[in-house]
């Protein structure tokens, strides 16, 4: 029985944007007639930087014919800088959410994206660089280790769901383990709500922890660079902030919030912290 | 409750079955006012013990058995167990199996367990098929050793149809003082069988393969072969198995059986012809579409169709959208991420393997069934081909 959402159904059903951008500005390809998925993904960019036209090839079952339509209706009109910041789990959402064994169909989406936004730059994909771990579908652990930290795996299964590694002879599972262990111990935030149990800790203590933390670690940091960073309010996970000075105009800011602010207060405050800017 | 859907067109009955009405008639008495234990010495009891009798009498007849050879399991997964586990209780001595690459998991897991779970205590030997599913005989004989204690083999494949010459193979394996048991779940019912006059040891079916409920099997043991017994228990089915009888579902596969008698020459003239034209038709009007199987040694219901370049879920989802219920052995339909393992044994390229569709007809199925699948799967194939980066078309 196929548990798919309507939404699923309905780009299956009548998928927007088939097709191949004649002289793309990238080009995606990903997945194999081996592997049984494919998904050829070309996008035309404009000299702003803007994805005017995005088109889809897709071999494979409904859900990745679905996720491959509704990503090129989430990057059209984009920026390329937006566009990258789309990871597998949008994807998903954007379906009303797949099935948990076709997660992969997802991340293919997200990895035909790359590709084709890498082609566009002129960047090798850092995948190349892996080794591959699954013989069969041929996974690198470069993206094991990636999937594993983006979507929060824990367990074998979770791993073979969304990268397919393990899907096969399933010879790779100890190297599986072994990937798992090393890269959920290596994150230390995992064991910090042993030490801050997220239950135990009020509301008050969760805004002193990180005002603690954004002016011990985070805003010296800022400083030297000219800029600032203000605490607007502290919503459940939800930590609303302002960047000030320098930070404010600086096209990287999304970067800071996400990879220095919002890593670190998950580091030392709260795993589950999301941090926003406030607009 | 959920209730029939109208409009189905059913085409997948090597899944299972729809149960005859006759079946379901037969089948009432015992699931009402005919309650009795058959094994009580009261007649009440005792009436229902004889409906049993009759039922043992009729499933023997289809396989031209005795009706002593006859004993009643749960399902074919169960008859396998028991047959296999008995011959390696029969021969402690012996660690050898030999069976095919493309068994029903219900044997290949088996024996993976008897390789893996017991340490490798066991080996076993899995006989190659070729491009068409069909054994190498002279493979065969070479794989049978002094350390042999059971040969397995299905009788048809349950993907493909294709039929192996089990006849043969009990005959060889007979000669050599080794245990010969055949999967037969997918062959009762479409084609005449006849024990009698075969070297085969253990036969196991499944009642809802051939128009009977669901949980109800039988393991057919050869009068003289030595048994060991699965389930321990009372002195059901003369010992062999254990647990008060499932009296309703056995009446009905001794009904069904009777009429699996009755229609086999239906199976193979009217269903046949069905089968081929839907077959011959579909492989003439759609690029691109080739037959998995042998062209003739196949049941006359069954037809595997590939259709390159185009992935098997995708197909069933649209088809199921017109009402069609068929198969596949695709990666997204096998739960196993890779395609079907009897596809794979074949040899069958991967642009062909996950584009696969299995339809597997009935009695039931009418002319007008098969030609509404055969106008609706070209425009199926065509509209997903267009969405493959892999189609040249």
């Amino acid at each position: 029985m196929w548990e798919y959402t309507d939404k699923v159904q309905e780009h299956f059903l009548t998928p927007q944007n088939v097709g191949e951008i004649d002289k793309p500005s990238g080009t995606g390809d990903v997945g194999s007639l081996a592997c049984g998925d494919a998904l050829k993904l070309t996008l035309k960019i404009d000299e702003n930087d803007i994805i005017t036209d995005a088109k889809f090839k897709t071999f494979g079952c409904a859900s990745a014919i679905a996720s491959s339509s509704v990503l090129t209706e989430m990057v059209k009109g984009l920026a390329v800088d937006e566009a990258a910041k789309i990871t597998n789990e949008d994807i998903a959402q954007a379906l009303g959410g797949l099935p948990k064994e076709k997660m992969h169909c997802s991340v293919m989406g997200r990895e035909a994206l790359e590709a084709a936004i890498a082609d566009y730059r002129g960047l090798k994909l850092p995948k190349a660089e892996g080794e591959v771990v699954c013989e069969c579908f041929g996974v690198t652990d470069l993206e094991i280790i990636r999937a594993i930290k983006e979507s929060s795996l824990r367990s074998i299964e979770e791993i073979t769901n969304f990268t397919k590694a393990g899907g096969g002879c399933g010879k790779c599972e100890e190297k599986l383990r072994k990937i798992l262990q090393e890269t959920v111990s290596g994150k230390p935030e995992i064991f910090i709500p042993q030490a801050f149990p997220p239950k135990r800790m009020t509301s008050l203590q969760k805004i002193k922890k990180i005002e603690e933390v954004l002016e011990r670690e985070i805003r010296p940091g800022l400083k030297k660079d000219g800029g600032d960073i203000e605490l607007i309010d502290v919503d459940g996970d939800f930590v609303i902030v302002s960047l000030r000075g320098a930070c404010k105009s600086c096209s990287k800011s999304q970067t800071t919030i996400k990879e220095y602010v919002e890593k670190k207060l998950r580091e030392l405050v709260l795993a589950s912290l999301i941090v926003e800017e406030n607009n | 409750m959920v209730t029939a859907t109208p409009n189905v067109i059913y085409m997948d009955n090597n899944a299972t079955t729809r149960v005859a009405p006759e079946v379901v008639a037969a089948m009432m008495p015992y699931l009402t006012e005919s309650y009795g234990n058959p094994s009580s010495m009261h007649t009440f009891g005792g009436l229902v013990g004889q409906s049993i009798k009759d039922a043992r009498v009729k499933v023997a007849a289809l396989l031209g058995a005795e009706p002593g050879e006859i004993t009643f399991t749960s399902c074919g997964t169960e008859s396998d167990s028991t047959a296999i586990l008995s011959a390696l209780r029969t021969y402690p001595e012996r660690r050898h199996i030999v069976t095919t690459r493309v068994e029903h998991p219900a044997v290949k897991n088996l024996c993976e367990n008897l390789e893996t779970v017991t340490g490798h205590k066991y080996r076993v030997t899995r006989l190659k098929v070729d491009a068409d599913g069909m054994l190498d005989m002279a493979e065969y004989e070479a794989a049978l050793t002094e350390d042999t204690a059971i040969v397995s083999v299905m009788w048809a494949n349950n993907e493909t149809g294709v039929i192996f010459p089990v006849a043969e193979m009990a005959r060889m394996a007979k000669q050599r003082g080794i245990l010969f048991h055949t999967d037969a779940v997918q062959a009762v019912g479409k084609i005449a069988i006849d024990l009698r006059r075969m070297d085969i040891d253990f036969l196991s079916l499944s009642g809802h393969k051939l128009h009977a409920p669901k949980g109800v099997g039988v393991l057919y043991i050869k009068r003289g072969t030595l048994f060991v017994p699965f389930m321990a228990g009372g002195h059901q089915e003369h010992g062999r198995r254990g647990g008060t009888e499932n009296v309703a579902s056995i009446v009905g596969l001794g009904r069904a059986c009777e009429l699996a008698g009755e229609k086999m020459v239906e199976e193979n003239s009217r269903v046949k012809q069905l089968r081929d034209r839907l077959e011959s038709t579909l492989l003439a009007i759609i690029p691109k579409s080739m037959l998995n199987g042998h062209k003739t040694e196949r049941l006359p219901n069954t037809v595997n169709i590939s259709f390159e370049y185009v992935e098997g879920e995708a197909i069933l989802l649209h088809m199921n959208r017109h009402g069609i219920c068929a198969s596949s052995g695709s990666a997204c339909t096998s739960g196993s991420l890779e395609p079907s393992h009897v596809l794979r044994a074949m040899g069958v390229p991967f642009t062909a393997a996950h584009g696969s569709i299995r339809f597997s007809l009935s009695i039931y199925n009418t002319v007008d069934e098969v030609d509404v699948v055969i106008a609706k799967m070209p425009d199926i194939i065509e509209s997903l081909r267009k969405l493959s980066p892999f189609w040249k078309g």
